[in-house]
């Protein structure tokens, strides 16, 4: 197997996370701050007591300074990484391996993303200079791309598929409304959903992720550690990466129902965290729900509904917070909103208030311990993508 | 001295009806309807249609020379026919020239083909524009048309005589970077082209020992419909033999257009029959044809009349307005797109204008655009490559981007599997957004994707459904 893991090796100990929403009045900088903040205060630890950093973020500064310098870090490596939606989870899992190697004691991950300075609709990104022969697409133009072909194998009618769809957004929603922290904390009635205006393809703004700003960030060390800091530390039961051959759009093979990418991450994190039902084990999932056709195929991909069937799931409620398998309880990308080097810290906190009881009126009372964290960057064909298990056990 | 050999035809597929014109203008339309170049083509791109067909006529010539003639060039100072002539995947070692600026050098390209040593391809194309409710807008067009010269046995038209006349006088002006001509009163214009015409066909029919009785075909064409009217009654041809101007279906293609209505003479002529074409402007171009018995059939491309007939004809007036720059509105909420950078668009020239697919030598498979590395096994730099403009591909799977930038949005873009191997992502073009379905048939298409801010226009392939009959 390509992956060791590093099971039960390491563990959070502390976490925070900011409101997403239109911040207006702050800059990425105010956001790094109020997260590194309260993830410090949630474990009482002072910043100098942190070893080395780790921040990810897709295009609100470049190098450790966007970091070291709002929060006048004394003299200690930062890293800045990328790696497209999965950023925030990318600082993450390095973060944890740092520690498992032994380099550093305590360390943070942290995510920021300030996107509503830029004055343009959606997610803008910038390329490197080139010969202008790739399709200038727009992420939910290529992420609809999914509906027909997902409609076309498993015989869905194009109204069925918009009930589906509808239904996503509506149970993520649903949830956010009991997040205080969520850019949308309102439910939104179906019929409003599925009329809302069309953005691409089948999909109509309400089909679309929340464009925000944000920061969440947390602190890991040894697992043997972990209770020096708090009484309730998460355990990492397995981190797993994959980037894929960009085979998709090459390769006639590939159908437009499934990220293979994904599919073969959730392989190596299952057997990373020794899971082999991921339906029945998991207390919960936070999926990168970035467009509701997105959350769909996933279902599949990770597991938790067989091929063809997640439609049907999808509509009798199985993935709703009260369901067989809680997805997105904290509102998911679709309401919580979707700053991009944030969003897979602030689904890794999700776990870290639902796995200690903290979650509030949206709280999860299945008896189960594990949480499920997953991103993908880039579309379907050609992603990055991963998915980390946590626990509120050891060996559990 | 060569002779025609091959010849192509492109008309785009929007119409704009006359009577649209005046709904919104509050001024008699016109009849009829004028060809329309989509917001995603120019002078270049609707020529490289035009010479692929043309080509597909003749695939065992390769072209020695291309020229290409417009009056509505896309760049200036940068020589357009290279952009034709890497579209078309030409060797290196053909030459490429424009011959741009006004209506009349098409007559100077297709001379030049006639005298050089060939195989010649002209390329003629046109994008006619003129201010909202101006005679030259409702009854311009736009179209190309290319002939390929070659000195062979197997020649369609041999070129029996030709004359010219030559005037300087106003009749018709623009100053460079305009948007549109000035034109003179019409009657002076009259005055001066009637006689240009008739001393130069007087002269032609002189040469060819030929009287106009004996013509079976007579086109009369050119920038003052006016002029061209009254050289027509004059000509004494018979009444048969006069040949559609295409004013109702297409309208006046400028540079293309007299070499247009020869080719669509062509299409229906019978061996060894003669034509003359007259054509004004600046003066008076005349040459006299005979075909011959090599006369055949244009094989797979289009006919004139069956892209007259596939053309859409409910294009809005300020649609065309927005896309010919009249009329200037909001733009998305969305960055403007970014330019091409030249070095790597001359690195990836085999893809970008070629469309040259990678197929790996050691498994067979395709890669669009072309790669290294296979990605089914993995063999490093084994790859042929291989021209795909010519092949057909059905559609895997398609979205309509209302979010993205386009002059004319949606942006309808689609998942496309090529016949024999090998996948593209890529824009869909002349297409209505709710006809498309997963295994519709598609054709690729040279266009121009957008103008970006540094005045670079971003040219790559599009594919567009295949008309049925076709």
């Amino acid at each position: 197997m390509a992956s060791n893991g590093i099971c039960d090796r390491v563990a959070i100990v502390g976490m925070g996370c900011t409101p997403f929403g239109e911040h207006w009045h702050k800059s990425a900088e105010d956001l790094l701050v109020d997260a590194a903040t309260e993830t410090l205060g949630s474990a009482n630890i002072p910043l100098s007591d942190i070893d080395a950093f780790w921040l990810g973020t897709m295009g609100s500064g470049v190098s450790g300074l966007t970091l070291s310098r709002p929060l006048k870090i004394d003299y200690k490596p930062v890293t800045r990484l990328e790696n497209m939606c999965a950023t925030g989870s990318e600082a993450f899992r390095n973060a944890c391996y740092a520690v498992a190697s032994g380099a550093y004691d305590l360390v943070m991950a942290i995510g920021v993303e300030k996107l509503k300075d830029t004055g343009f609709s959606g997610l803008v990104t910038s390329r490197p200079a080139d010969s202008g022969t790739s399709a200038a697409l727009t992420a939910p133009a290529l992420f609809s791309l999914l509906a027909p072909a997902y409609a076309n194998k498993y015989g869905v009618d194009e109204a069925e598929m918009k009930d589906v769809l509808t239904r996503i957004a509506w149970k993520n929603h649903k949830n956010g409304a009991l997040n205080p922290r969520a850019q949308f904390k309102k439910e939104v009635a179906k019929d409003v959903i599925c009329n809302s205006p069309l953005i691409a393809g089948q999909l109509g703004i309400f089909d679309c992720s929340g464009v925000s700003d944000g920061s969440a960030a947390a602190i890991i060390c040894r697992a043997e550690d972990a209770h020096r800091y708090t009484d309730h530390p998460l355990y990492v039961k397995a981190l797993s990466f994959v980037a894929g051959p960009a085979a998709g759009p090459l390769d006639p093979e590939y159908d437009y129902t499934s990220f293979t990418e994904v599919v073969r991450c959730a392989e190596d994190a299952y057997h990373q965290a020794g899971i082999t039902d991921p339906r029945s084990q998991l207390a919960m999932a936070e999926v990168h729900d970035c467009f509701t056709p997105t959350e769909l195929v996933l279902m599949e991909d990770l597991g938790f509904a067989p091929r063809g069937m997640a439609w049907k799931e999808a509509l009798a409620g199985t993935f709703d917070l009260e369901g067989d398998l809680p997805v997105n309880p904290d509102g998911g990308l679709k309401s919580f909103g979707h700053p991009i080097g944030a969003s897979g810290l602030r689904m890794l906190f999700e776990c870290w208030l639902q796995l200690r009881g903290e979650a509030g009126p949206r709280q999860i009372n299945n008896g189960k311990r594990l949480g499920l964290t997953h991103n993908l960057g880039g579309s379907p064909g050609e992603c990055v993508t991963f998915i980390g298990v946590v626990g509120s056990e050891p060996n559990a | 001295v060569a002779d025609i050999v091959a010849y192509g035809t492109y008309i785009p597929y929007w119409r704009l009806d006359r009577r649209a014109i005046g709904q919104a203008l509050g001024s008699p339309g016109g009849k009829g309807a004028r060809a329309v170049a989509s917001y995603d083509e120019d002078s270049t791109s609707m020529g490289v249609e035009a010479a692929r067909a043309a080509l597909k006529g003749a695939p065992q010539l390769t072209p020695r020379t291309l020229v290409f003639s417009t009056s509505n060039p896309a760049y200036a100072d940068k020589t357009n026919a290279a952009t034709i002539h890497a579209a078309l995947a030409l060797p290196e070692s053909t030459g490429a020239y424009d011959m741009v600026g006004s209506v009349r050098s098409a007559q100077g390209a297709l001379a030049a083909g006639a005298a050089m040593p060939g195989p010649t391809l002209v390329v003629m194309s046109d994008v006619r524009t003129g201010l909202p409710g101006s005679a030259d807008e409702s009854g311009g067009g736009d179209g190309a048309v290319a002939f390929l010269f070659a000195d062979e046995a197997e020649a369609l038209a041999v070129r029996v005589a030709a004359a010219q006349s030559t005037g300087e006088f106003l009749d018709r002006w623009r100053t460079p970077g305009d948007s549109h001509s000035r034109l003179w009163e019409e009657r002076f214009g009259e005055a001066v082209y009637v006689p240009l015409a008739e001393a130069a066909v007087t002269e032609a029919l002189k040469q060819a020992g030929l009287t106009i009785d004996q013509f079976d075909h007579v086109i009369v064409s050119g920038v003052h419909p006016r002029a061209a009217r009254v050289v027509t009654a004059r000509l004494g041809a018979r009444p048969d033999a006069l040949a559609d101007d295409l004013t109702a279906t297409v309208g006046n293609t400028g540079a293309a257009h007299a070499a247009l209505l020869l080719a669509s003479v062509l299409e229906r002529a019978e061996p060894n029959q003669l034509i003359l074409s007259v054509t004004l402007a600046d003066g008076a171009d005349v040459v006299i044809w005979r075909t011959t018995g090599a006369l055949n059939a244009l094989g797979e491309a289009a006919t004139v009349q069956q892209q007259i007939d596939g053309g859409r004809s409910d294009l809005a007036y300020n649609a065309f307005l927005t896309w010919r720059g009249f009329l200037h509105r909001e733009p998305p909420r969305r960055p403007d797109p970014d330019a091409p950078a030249a070095p790597p668009s001359a690195r990836d020239q085999a893809w970008k204008f070629g469309f040259h697919a990678s197929r790996c030598e050691v498994c067979g498979t395709r890669h669009l655009p072309p790669a290294r590395v296979c990605v089914k096994c993995n063999a490093v730099d084994q790859m042929g490559s291989e021209r795909l403009a010519d092949a057909k591909a059905t559609i895997a799977t398609f979205t309509v981007d209302r979010l993205a930038y386009s002059l004319a949005p949606p942006v309808v873009a689609a998942v496309i599997d090529f016949d024999g191997g090998g996948r593209l992502r890529c824009e869909l073009t002349d297409v209505d957004p709710t006809q498309v379905h997963i295994g519709n048939r598609v054709e690729m298409t040279f266009r121009r994707l957008f103008t970006a801010g540094n005045g670079v226009h971003n040219y790559f392939w599009k594919a567009r459904p295949i008309k049925e009959g076709n």
